[in-house]
């Protein structure tokens, strides 16, 4: 698996191997001309000398050996019997090839051709002059319409072709309108589920030329029935368009016209079209109109937008919420009942739900570019300030994320940007001593990833030091003296309340945010926060945060009798801990995941239950950063949609929970704060490693 | 999870090409040398894309997308050919024996990975 090798390298020594094969079987062949295997043999050396030739540009050697390849085919197939002279010249051929391959300067073409020649003579076949086809030169038009009608062969679906990946080709090509035409599949008793039934008709809008869209179907147009046909671009009649389609005889609509009703129901009624064909004519009518809508109206494009007050969002919020509770009821209800009427409105009622709840998390999306604008003024401030030539850079402007998140953001990143100004970017005389530009670089991005988003604050200062921060935490107790810490747990340390690295603590850090706060409040934001820092090239911060509180997706699990919610976005994967293992692993709480040694939690013991273990409990393997921590339950019930309430005042402080939820049944189940239970799984891991 | 790719060819060569470019890519790539190594690879693996050469010794292309067309677990797995010079004969033949589509040879790495995309999702 040399991958990584020079393929041109690899290419000359394979050749020259296939060189040596081609030499022996020529000479064995003179001996025995006869031999089917030593004709393949020759062939396939100097097939695979043309097809890999060209491709890494020995195009004269490729060239010069199609033709000797060419008349070994004739011998292959038994057109033509090996005779000395054809041996004679085809080793004379491979030695001229062997200089194409090693000297390709120096070969001298006028040789080649007098071997060529002489091929021509021992073969009768026509070996000078390679037809070279040109395409022939396409244009591209503006922009047309076309009608893609096609239908696959059966047994499409068998050779390994899909149709969806052929639609999405034509998609790539422009705007499209797809219709199925459902009419031939059979009722489902006699359905093979490896047949293709299905035709498309496709109406598609495209700068490509007509044979863009016949190159979509290169591999199977030579079996199926395609018909692309170019159509009116302004919007007809459905009954002209059913005619010019030839779906229904002109004679049909003009006595469907007579009467009053539309006229694509009373022609499937008369049993002249079917539904499909009324419903894909109706599509491309649409499509027509839309394209041609576009292009007439591309200036007033919906700049309306109105301000409400947030809180009337927030209400809105609230009763979406109460909606999503009230079809979890439902949707368990109707899972229960037998009711398929009932099953199929709790279904749609499920569909509706969760497209309100998009559209209403959307509405509470702000830009956060309207939050990096106040940080220029800031900077610009502490750079007058500290005396230090500071530029920022931003990125990412365009990300959403929620108001709420986004206003609770504002202090977090102040405190990271006057850190990074203050204490990780050098003064100039330092910088221009350790051979940096005399101006100090702040980036602030953001970025979507997932469900999630990163906000990044990183400077090109000093980074953080290591033997300091160590010395302080000696100091503050706050780990054993001499202790052994990985490097990211040490830079976890300067999350600690009270661990200031700074020499003197300048009057700009002095508003009582420490990096403990920073943490508390993206954690409080369900959020997390990482640092990276290398030594003379600056430090770099990432909060992780999920992009609405209100809402979210969880996995929803069973511990003893309760029952709890872990937030989706930090679940990794589900295994299984079968009674074996969990007996094995007493006192040790090491899970071996694929190699990776995952130090897990038991909920039961954690939370009391006193209650007997499933005999086949689950752990979930959770993740914050690069710490993953697997918390066993008893049950994995399922996906949830959680609608978050905040805990009482009174339970506000529980350790371990971070908001609860109601269940479809009506009751409570607590959510998981999934960054505390990790950072619990592994100081008991630290622990025990200690111990 | 990438996608893997059976790259059959038996010149070296023409395998580090295929693989190194599909790699890139992200596809994850397996190789044989010929037909019957193919099915052997075939066997027990999870293959995506099988992209084979025609001419190669103890088992050719043809007959490879023969037997597997005949496996009931890759009935319906994309078998691409390797054809030179937009060869009509192997074309035909091959889809005759159930390959999915065609790969002109020489080909580039864009031309490659165009294809492989057209039949893998």
């Amino acid at each position: 698996m040399s991958a990584t090798a020079d393929p041109t390298a690899i290419f000359l020594s394979e050749a020259q191997e296939l060189m040596e094969q081609l030499e022996a079987a020529l000479l064995d062949l003179e001996r025995s001309p006869e031999d089917r295997a030593v004709v393949d043999t020759a062939f396939r050396a100097l097939h695979t000398i043309k097809g890999s030739g060209a491709m890494f540009g020995f195009d004269a050697l490729a060239r010069f050996t199609h033709l000797v390849e060419t008349a070994f085919d004739q011998v292959r197939k038994g057109a033509l019997s090996v005779s000395p002279a054809l041996v004679g010249v085809t080793l004379r051929a491979a030695d001229h090839m062997r200089g194409l391959l090693e000297r390709p300067a120096e070969v001298d073409a006028a040789a080649g051709e007098i071997i060529l020649a002489e091929l021509k003579q021992t073969t009768g076949i026509a070996t000078s002059g390679a037809a070279s086809h040109a395409p022939a030169a396409e244009e591209a038009e503006g922009p047309a319409t076309y009608r893609v009608r096609f239908r696959l062969p059966a047994n499409a679906l068998e050779m390994g072709n899909n149709p969806a990946l052929l639609l999405d080709e034509l998609r790539a090509l422009g705007e499209c309108t797809v219709a199925a035409l459902t009419d031939p599949v059979p009722p489902l008793e006699e359905i093979e589920p490896s047949s293709c039934y299905l035709a498309w008709d496709v109406v598609l809008t495209t700068e490509q030329p007509r044979s863009a869209i016949e190159a979509v179907f290169i591999f199977v147009i030579d079996d199926m029935e395609l018909a692309i046909e170019r159509v009116r671009e302004d919007p007809q009649r459905l009954g002209e368009l059913l005619v010019e389609r030839g779906d229904a005889t002109p004679e049909a609509v003009n006595a469907a016209l007579s009467r009053q009703d539309p006229v694509g129901a009373l022609l499937v009624k008369a049993g002249d079209v079917t539904a499909d064909r009324v419903a894909s004519a109706l599509a491309e009518q649409d499509h027509v109109r839309k394209v041609g809508a576009g292009a007439q109206s591309a200036a007033p494009k919906g700049a309306d937008s109105m301000r409400v007050p947030a809180e009337r969002l927030d209400s809105l919020m609230d009763g979406v919420g109460e909606l999503v509770i009230a079809q979890a009821r439902l949707k368990q209800l109707a899972g229960a009942s037998d009711n398929l009427q009932m099953k199929s409105v709790a279904e749609e009622i499920e569909r509706l739900a969760a497209g309100l709840r998009d559209i209403i998390m959307g509405i509470r999306m702000v830009p956060i570019g309207s939050l990096f604008g106040r940080f220029r003024r800031l900077v610009r401030d502490l750079s007058q300030d500290l005396g230090k030539d500071i530029a920022l850079h931003t990125a990412g402007e365009e990300t959403e994320l929620d108001k709420t998140v986004i206003d609770r953001l504002a202090d977090p990143i102040v405190h990271l940007i006057r850190n990074a100004a203050d204490h990780g970017l050098e003064d100039a005389a330092e910088r221009i001593a350790a051979g940096k530009p005399p101006q100090g670089q702040v980036r602030l991005s953001a970025v979507h990833s997932g469900s999630q988003v990163l906000i990044t604050i990183g400077d090109d200062g000093k980074g953080l030091d290591r033997a300091r921060i160590r010395a302080k935490a000696e100091a503050e107790g706050l780990i054993e003296p001499g202790a052994k810490l990985g490097d990211g747990e040490l830079l976890q340390m300067i999350f600690q309340p009270g661990l200031s690295t700074a020499k003197q603590v300048t009057n700009l850090s002095g508003r009582g945010v420490g990096m403990d706060v920073v943490k508390r409040t993206i954690e409080a934001l369900r959020g997390t926060v990482e640092i990276a820092s290398t030594p003379g090239q600056g430090t770099e911060v990432t909060l992780r945060l999920p992009l609405t509180l209100a809402i979210i997706d969880g996995l929803l699990v069973r511990v003893g009798e309760g029952r709890y919610v872990i937030p989706l976005a930090a679940v990794e994967e589900c295994v299984e801990l079968s009674e074996a293992e969990d007996g094995r692993s007493k006192g040790r709480s090491i899970l071996n995941v694929r190699g990776d040694l995952v130090p897990f939690l038991r909920l039961r013991d954690l939370f009391a239950t006193g209650t007997p273990p499933d005999p086949y409990q689950k752990v979930v393997i959770v993740a914050s950063g690069d710490l993953r921590v697997g918390l066993v339950v008893d049950q994995v019930i399922g996906d949830h949609q959680t609608v978050i309430k905040s805990l009482s005042k009174l339970h506000a402080d529980v350790e371990n929970f971070s908001g609860a939820t109601i269940l479809g049944d009506g009751s409570v189940a607590l959510i998981l704060d999934v960054a505390r239970l990790i950072s619990f799984g592994q100081t008991r891991e630290d622990e025990l490693k200690t111990a | 999870m990438g996608k893997c790719v059976l790259a059959v060819d038996d010149s070296k060569t023409m395998r580090d090409m295929v693989s190194f470019t599909l790699r890139g890519a992200g596809y994850t790539v397996v190789e044989a040398e010929n037909g019957s190594a193919a099915l052997q690879a075939l066997n027990g693996q999870k293959v995506d894309v099988v992209i084979t050469d025609v001419n190669m010794p103890v088992m050719d292309g043809i007959t490879l997308v023969k037997r597997i067309r005949g496996l009931p677990s890759h009935t319906g797995t994309p078998v691409l050919i390797l054809t030179t010079e937009s060869d009509q004969g192997k074309k035909d033949e091959g889809r005759a024996a159930g390959a999915t589509g065609w790969i002109v040879k020489p080909f580039s790495p864009e031309k490659l990975l165009q294809i492989v995309a057209k039949v893998c999702p």
